[in-house]
């Protein structure tokens, strides 16, 4: 870098936060680089000093899918229209896994990081973002247990699989979301936390994840539906077991998703300066 | 390039921050029960208030007075400054006199309540050595994790590797989790990252105030070397030697005002001399403790030896004494009264005894009150603020001996100080012969 005088031509201007505005996701791309070392951060750090490292990424799932396979299975015997219960429970304790996780993990993002914070500037914007990403390493692994539940169920692909990636997406999108808004929240009530944790389990109940969503009355049905991890969890079911995709029950959840997560961006945005005053 | 390029433009600065109110306490069962019920909302309002300053506006345009809320704290009051390009700020005053919330603002953490800051040019701030360090990660992988946090590329990071592990010393370690080591060098190894920034504008924090007497000279050492590259550096230092010796301009803020900006020398002595910490002399609180001892001290001061006047700032070449009083009640063995002087980064210069020079037969007190006095060499110290710690010791050790630390300090202008920038702990005045061979000696 030439430091004898011939100055870049930039010039931040530093003055009171003015109003509403969107993130600036823009700015995210300058520091990917640092975007990309803190996911990378994470997910070494997640199971340093284990024995038996990612391998944990699979057996946390897996125990939750053979407990659901033997009480809501066996014993509750609840109706999942013919499909075998332990593939219908994977498929929905996968993605919540992660989703769960991210929620969780998004919205403490920014009390955990405050020694940062408070020493130095880079887009706030990384702090909740940084554990979507890491944590997409634990669902990649435990695609392992969807990948041996299928082949053992003799489940063959089908042309629904090209609707996986929205899917995908809205699974990232909903604890996103989620995470904007209860991060930049929690640095001011530290409620959120014991909140998150009921919320949680709730949020657990309130979707298909061990009970199917036919069993919801039809009347209810869309209203239900509002719940955008309901519409997660039955695109994967339906992609990867190729059951017709109900986009009636899907829409009202993914727009409800993509509306959390842009007032959560607005709202996070205008609070980014309040952050280190507050903590 | 125009020479009057402005790098940091600081333009009508202020910032408030909501600081803690009492508590109501309640004096019934009823009332607290009343109280408890109504906390949530009282809760909500308490942390509300904590961002949002309505009622604290001074208006930004009127004469601005800052008497708003008793609860609101300013920081900062309408401070202006520039800062040219090459030019190397000192900012220095005490603490909670907005040194700290004027570097958060320029280095974009925080921002002001009202004014503005214009940044010309790409800016690194270092208030902290190894943010972003994480225990569990490697050497190697720390590098590349705070070299990307302070704001370098990958790319970058890469080509400054080797230099970075060289710099820091640590190579044998570089695949050792950080956890491992010694804070020492964790502190190298961080240190070593941050010394390979190389922004056209520098903030930095008191970051030099860690680590040891070798690694602070270490730092100071880069700091002024990159001072010398002509970067831009704005500095924030409780160590008026530093300052005194890097910066080409001081700022000198008081309760979140500028008191005074100009040439180090002038700013950092006009400091020095209104500091209220100053404390030229030592008395024992009432003989306290003194019951069952057989030697005590009783009084200290440091003073020119023909000058009355209390103060505590001495020039390079001036030879200030440090005069210790003290009190024998029975005869004492090997007895010795001492004082010791700390610089402002706690390293002992040195510490000298009043019998250091006597035999063991001569150490020996007979009942009564005595003082001793010893004179600091001139032209020996560094220009900078010294603490002074006093002690007494002799035989049987648990009767006589006693410390005091800190008790008193002392400052050394660079009035005069003609050796500007030079590195060492101490900067003595020696004597040098010189001769040309085939000569005798001049």
């Amino acid at each position: 870098m030439n430091t004898s005088g011939t100055s870049s031509n930039v010039v931040t201007i530093i003055k009171p936060t003015a109003g509403w505005q969107l993130s600036d996701f823009k700015e995210l791309q300058e520091y990917q680089d640092l975007f990309f070392f803190l996911v990378w951060r994470d997910i070494k750090v997640i199971y340093a000093q284990t024995i038996f490292g990612f391998a944990w990424a699979i057996f946390n799932p897996l125990v939750q899918i053979v407990v659901f396979s033997v009480i809501f299975g066996n014993i509750a015997k609840l109706s999942t229209e013919g499909i075998p219960y332990t593939l219908f429970a994977t498929l929905g304790v996968i993605p919540w896994a992660y989703m769960s996780q991210g929620m969780g993990a998004s919205s403490q993002s920014l009390i955990s990081g405050k020694g940062m914070l408070g020493k130095i500037y880079f887009p706030r914007l990384i702090f909740p973002l940084t554990p979507l990403l890491s944590k997409l390493l634990d669902f990649g692994i435990s695609m392992v247990i969807v990948l041996g539940v299928m082949v053992y169920f003799r489940v063959s692909p089908t042309w629904n699989l090209v609707y996986l990636p929205i899917f995908f997406m809205m699974m990232i999108l909903v604890p996103a979301g989620v995470g904007l808004w209860f991060s930049s929240l929690a640095i001011r009530f530290r409620d959120i936390r014991f909140m998150m944790q009921f919320m949680l389990q709730m949020l657990m109940y309130s979707a298909p994840i061990v009970y199917s969503a036919s069993s919801i009355p039809d009347a209810y049905r869309v209203f239900y539906s509002l719940n955008p991890i309901v519409g997660v969890i039955e695109g994967y079911r339906a992609c990867l077991l190729g059951l017709p995709i109900q986009w009636i029950y899907i829409w009202p959840g993914m727009i409800i998703a993509i509306g959390i997560f842009v007032s959560g961006a607005i709202y996070f945005k205008r609070t980014e300066f309040l952050m280190v005053d507050v903590i | 390039m125009n020479s009057n390029n402005v790098a940091i433009r600081v333009e009508d600065v202020s910032k408030c921050y909501r600081i803690g109110m009492k508590e109501e306490i309640q004096d019934s069962m009823s009332a607290s029960v009343l109280n408890f019920l109504k906390s949530p909302l009282r809760n909500f309002k308490k942390y509300r208030s904590l961002y949002t300053f309505d009622d604290a506006a001074p208006g930004k345009d009127s004469n601005s007075d800052f008497s708003a809320p008793s609860d609101i704290f300013w920081a900062l009051k309408n401070l202006s400054f520039e800062l040219k390009q090459g030019e190397v700020l000192g900012i220095i005053g005490k603490n909670g006199a907005g040194k700290s919330t004027i570097l958060k603002i320029l280095s974009k953490i925080t921002r002001p309540t009202f004014g503005q800051v214009r940044i010309h040019g790409r800016s690194s701030s270092l208030l902290e050595v190894g943010t972003g360090f994480h225990p569990e990660l490697t050497g190697r992988e720390n590098v590349y994790l705070n070299g990307t946090v302070l704001g370098m590329k990958k790319t970058e990071i890469e080509r400054k590797f080797d230099a970075i592990v060289d710099f820091s010393g640590v190579e044998k370690f570089l695949d050792t989790p950080v956890k491992r080591y010694s804070s020492g060098m964790t502190v190298r190894l961080a240190f070593a990252v941050a010394a390979h920034l190389e922004p056209e504008i520098l903030i930095i924090d008191e970051v030099l105030a860690v680590g040891d007497a070798e690694f602070q000279a270490k730092c100071l050492g880069k700091m002024s070397s990159v001072a010398k590259e002509g970067r831009t550096v704005l500095f924030v230092s409780h160590n008026m030697g530093a300052v005194a010796e890097l910066c080409s301009r001081v700022i000198w803020l008081e309760q979140g005002e500028l008191k005074q900006d100009g040439f180090p020398s002038d700013v950092v002595m006009k400091y020095l001399s209104t500091s209220e910490e100053k404390v030229g002399s030592w008395t024992r609180p009432s003989d306290d403790g003194v019951i069952g001892r057989l030697a005590w001290l009783r009084k200290a001061r440091i003073l020119l030896g023909d000058d009355c006047s209390n103060s505590t700032i001495f020039r390079f070449n001036e030879k200030p004494q440090v005069e210790i009083e003290y009190e024998i009640k029975q005869k004492v063995k090997e007895l010795g009264v001492y004082f010791w002087i700390r610089d402002t980064f706690n390293n002992i210069i040195w510490i000298s005894s009043d019998n250091d020079k006597l035999a063991n037969s001569e150490q020996i007190r007979n009942p009564g009150i005595y003082h001793s006095v010893c004179e600091i060499p001139e032209n020996t110290l560094k220009p900078g603020r010294y603490f002074v710690g006093i002690g007494i010791t002799g035989n049987p050790k648990e009767l006589v001996e006693e410390e005091h630390q800190n008790i008193m300090n002392f400052s050394i202008s660079d009035v005069g100080y003609p050796l500007k920038r030079r590195a060492g702990v101490i900067t003595p005045f020696l004597d040098w012969k010189i001769a040309r061979f085939g000569e005798q000696n001049i």
